[in-house]
């Protein structure tokens, strides 16, 4: 569990020292792709807790997922349907329960340990 | 916190990359508001000095206007607007109520002067040439009513009762024909014994229109072609 988070702060590091910018236009296709992103690693962290883990299926669902939601976004704009809505319920929908999983299992081992 | 063993590097990896992406856009939006905002107060701040400008701008051209409307004006505007007292050449008409008594079973409201009966004489005046007219010392103008209000007539929104005056200037000769004519008002009134009287005076006194002249619902605008 360290690794990952000190992965996180060394990202965060890096984006705020570099000076990258997303253009304002594609700041909201973008913001879906961090959800989608985050979707995806509490997925794989869940996965890994249940010695599931794939790396392949995690790597390309971490790129596909945050590609693809953040290309759905950008069809329903041009479709005229606000898919960004739509993105937002899933990926936090699977967030929130990927969460509640890890939390469970994280204080089951902590009773077991105890 | 040994559990994660298998995957923990390239979650890890990933982290760095979602990381360094909620950094960038956390910037991004970051620093789009606070740049809008600022050219927003610069750009606000900017409309605002115009406006008032101008503003004060209309406030002197609006005061200049005044004075100049109010010292010389243009006579011809008021006087058409009603709002100077007239003298001149005209006739001067009393009607009274009838002073037959109604027969059994007649309707009695035919023997009084009715809004109708004095709206008629007026149309006749004005058609007649009539360049200002007034009713018991009520000026006509644009925006005058005359209306039935229970036993009286209100006239500018004041009321008064029978007998009436009105006074027109205007050609003596075709204002007081245009009332006697044959078939005309005069004869009309003159069934019901309605008293008409007419007398053509070389000194008509109209006095101005007292009260205000407020436009609150309606804007001057650009002249169109008329809606058919």
């Amino acid at each position: 569990m360290i690794l990952p988070v000190l992965g996180l702060l060394v990202g965060l590091a890096i984006g705020f020292l570099s000076p990258v910018l997303v253009p304002f236009a594609l700041a909201k296709y973008f913001s879906v792709a961090i959800l989608a992103a985050l979707d995806a690693v509490f997925g794989g962290l869940r996965a890994a807790a249940w010695e599931k883990f794939d790396n392949e299926v995690f790597i390309s669902g971490f790129f596909s997922n945050a590609l693809m939601a953040a290309f759905l976004v950008f069809l329903g704009d041009k479709l005229g349907i606000d898919l960004y809505y739509v993105a937002l319920l899933a990926f936090g929908f699977r967030i929130f329960k990927n969460l509640a999983l890890l939390r469970r299992w994280m204080l089951k081992k902590h009773h077991t340990e105890a | 916190m040994q559990h994660i063993r298998k995957g923990s590097w390239s979650i890890a990896l990933v982290c760095v990359l979602l990381g360094f992406m909620i950094a960038v856009q956390c910037k991004t939006t970051s620093s789009r508001d606070a740049s809008v905002s600022l050219q927003r107060v610069e750009d606000l701040s900017a409309r605002l000095a115009e406006t008032e400008k101008e503003r004060d701008q209309l406030k002197e051209a609006l005061r200049s206007a005044q004075e100049d409307g109010g010292a010389a004006g243009d006579e011809t505007v008021r006087m058409r607007a009603g709002l100077t007292a007239l003298t001149g050449p005209g006739v001067i008409v009393r009607l009274d109520d009838s002073s037959v008594k109604a027969k059994k079973g007649e309707d009695p409201n035919l023997y009084l002067i009715h809004d109708d009966d004095l709206l008629k004489v007026i149309n006749e005046l004005r058609a007649a040439g009539a360049e200002a007219i007034s009713v018991n010392g009520q000026r006509l103008t644009g925006t005058s009513e005359i209306r039935c209000a229970g036993p009286t007539l209100s006239v500018n929104n004041v009321r008064s009762a029978p007998p009436f005056e009105v006074r027109a200037i205007g050609d003596q000769a075709s204002l007081s024909q245009a009332l006697k004519m044959r078939g005309g008002v005069a004869e009309t009134l003159k069934v019901w014994g309605i008293e008409l009287e007419i007398e053509s005076s070389d000194d008509v006194y109209i006095p101005p229109f007292e009260g205000t002249l407020n436009y609150t619902y309606a804007h001057e605008t650009e002249k169109k072609e008329a809606a058919k």
